[in-house]
């Protein structure tokens, strides 16, 4: 449904050029629904516009629903859908309108468009505000009206930048119980853009991440997980014996990023303390694994049989923003902070 | 189905083309003019700045040299160029709201042809011009305005034409400048105010000094000011009429063909 070689483009800002998109390569199936996700600044959007006819790239190839976004970019609007960040409907205009209006920009004859935007407004449960002007609708509501201005023509391909930004939590599940909805119905294949970590884990089926204008991970969001960051387990064994309980994790084939800590009796250090543990204290041996769940049995078996006490155990799952700092060194909620704008 | 849209696209041909392009170009339109017959905010401001001349500066031309013996039949002509240069000059910045906002971005994703997204606005402007002007000319009939129909009907013929390409230019300058209203504005008056009063709608240019009335030569405006003074005069064949009309259509042309390349380039 997409596929991009080597896109890239430049800007000139101020006499320099800025490499926003540096060469990125995209390939989407039918039905998927992929996120895009990356800090602010990383080239998401960049990247999004030119798959939709709306930015010419600076270099590469592209197909969007099987045209060319250069040499055919009205092939590609009328297959595609598009849901940028802004409002979709002008201010001044009535939600009904704007929909009939976008449907016969899309070719629609006025009878069709009719019965898709009453369709589409009950849908969306914007029927109450059809002859409304866009402007006096609330952000949940003007946020649906996006929705459904972008599913006017029943797109093959649905882009989405940045869906949920600025919607409360409440709007963002109704949206997202839309979107898939929608993708149950008519398969649509679905390419967003987001910075919302727990958005890109829990919706999308596959994960791109994107760092200063490079894909720098292409995975299903569990195997990025597992692959990249791995479950995290801290162990908690008697005073003194961290060093011989992390030798015996050691020997665990995946085992990575393996570090010992004084259990202080404030309960410092990542993991937390056990209430009813030894009045002496504790040390504590913390380290990355693949499949955590099963490894830990085992470990515990083996500190056993080396006479080892374990006080208490803990796994943590891991989330995208570990694979990000595992990938960048960086925190994605930090880079956000960072890098404002654009 | 690309090989067999690409075989219908070619089959249809150039009046297959026009035709979508018509298509297009009416859609636009009837978007672009759906909330102005609901609340006619662009007709109303667009005549502000221009009934203000009318009321409050129009009085003073009474016996003024080089005015003719009627002033009004002098000086609303000028004031209808006035509203075109005021009213289509500021229709820019529509679409640097619309940038802004996110719904021209929207309509660019569309199949709508670029060249109907911006032709069907500037015929926005247009109209709005038209209404403006029967308008002014219903209000000054009573005062001593003389009507003289077909010299009214192909002055507003005149004006609209020029509006046009007036409010393309604007579409074009809002689209360069890229949602910064700032820039918008500060273009558009420096071009305005120039263009304006060397054109000789305010007082006559031949009673200033000959460095004014050379500027005022190579103002395109000025020839449409003269046209539309013959015509609202009933003189149809003035030679005056013959300059500006050539000096609308350019006007028109240029505009259009900026504007248009403007809307096809816009990438936001």
């Amino acid at each position: 449904m997409i596929h991009a070689r080597g896109l890239t483009r430049h800007f000139r800002v101020k006499g320099e050029t800025v490499e926003a998109v540096r060469g990125i390569d995209i390939d989407v199936a039918e039905g998927e629904l992929v996120a895009f996700l990356g800090p602010n600044g990383a080239g998401k959007s960049t990247s999004l516009r030119m798959l939709t006819t709306l930015l010419p790239p600076t270099a590469g190839t592209a197909t969007v629903a099987g045209c060319d976004i250069r040499t055919d970019p009205p092939g590609a609007r009328r297959r595609i859908g598009y849901i940028g960040q802004g409002r979709g409907a002008g201010d001044a205009f009535r939600v009904r309108d704007e929909l009939l209006f976008q449907g016969r920009f899309h070719g629609m004859r006025r009878a069709e468009a009719r019965r898709r935007a009453d369709e589409l407004l009950a849908a969306l449960e914007l029927d109450g505000v059809a002859k409304r002007v866009a402007s006096t609708l609330s952000g949940g509501q003007r946020r649906r009206l996006d929705i459904a201005l972008g599913l006017m023509h029943r797109p093959e391909l649905l882009f989405l930048d940045e869906p949920s930004t600025g919607l409360d939590p409440h709007s963002r599940a109704n949206l997202w119980q839309h979107i898939l909805r929608l993708r149950e119905e008519y398969g649509t294949t679905i390419f967003l853009t987001t910075h919302y970590l727990d958005e890109a884990d829990t919706m999308a089926e596959r994960v791109m991440i994107i760092d200063h204008g490079r894909v720098i991970a292409d995975d299903t969001p569990e195997r990025l997980k597992a692959d990249l960051a791995g479950d995290l387990i801290t162990v908690t064994v008697g005073k003194g014996e961290a060093a011989r309980a992390a030798e015996i994790a050691a020997r665990i084939p995946t085992a990575h990023e393996i570090t010992t800590a004084r259990q202080a009796s404030e309960a410092s250090g990542p993991s937390a303390a056990p209430q009813d543990g030894p009045d002496e204290g504790a040390d504590t041996v913390t380290f990355r694994v693949k499949n955590g769940p099963a490894v830990l049995p085992e470990l515990v078996r083996a500190l056993d049989a080396a006479g080892l006490w374990t006080v208490a155990t803990e796994i943590r799952r891991p989330t995208l923003d570990d694979v990000f700092l595992a990938l960048t060194g960086r925190s994605l909620r930090e880079s956000d902070r960072t890098q404002e704008g654009a | 189905m690309t090989a067999t849209t690409a075989t219908a696209v070619a089959t249809r041909g150039l009046a297959g083309r026009a035709g979508n392009l018509l298509r297009d170009v009416l859609l636009v339109f009837a978007r672009e003019i759906s909330p102005e017959l609901r609340v006619p905010i662009g007709l109303v401001l667009g005549m502000l700045q221009p009934l203000i001349f009318l009321v409050l500066f129009g009085p003073l031309l009474g016996g003024m040299p080089g005015v003719g013996d009627s002033h009004w039949q002098w000086f609303v002509p000028g004031i209808l160029v006035m509203i075109g240069l005021f009213g289509s000059g500021a229709a820019g910045y529509s679409v640097i709201v619309e940038a802004g906002g996110g719904s021209l971005e929207r309509m660019l994703v569309t199949p709508v042809s670029r060249a109907a997204m911006l032709i069907g606005r500037t015929l926005k402007e247009g109209l709005t011009l038209l209404v403006q002007g029967v308008l002014i000319t219903l209000v000054m009939a009573p005062f001593g305005l003389r009507i003289h129909p077909a010299g009214v009907a192909a002055g507003l013929a005149l004006l609209v034409a020029t509006g046009i390409g007036i409010g393309s230019l604007s579409f074009a300058l809002a689209l360069a400048a890229k949602r910064t209203p700032s820039v918008f504005w500060a273009v558009q008056q420096f071009a305005q105010f120039p263009l304006l009063l060397s054109s000789g709608v305010l007082l006559p240019v031949e009673a200033g000094p000959s460095w004014l009335a050379a500027v005022s030569r190579v103002n395109p405006v000025t020839y449409v000011v003269e046209a539309e003074r013959a015509l609202f005069a009933g003189d149809l064949t003035a030679p005056e009429v013959a300059y500006g009309t050539l000096a609308a259509a350019a006007i028109a042309a240029v505009g259009l063909a900026l504007g248009i390349r403007g809307m096809r380039r816009a990438s936001l």
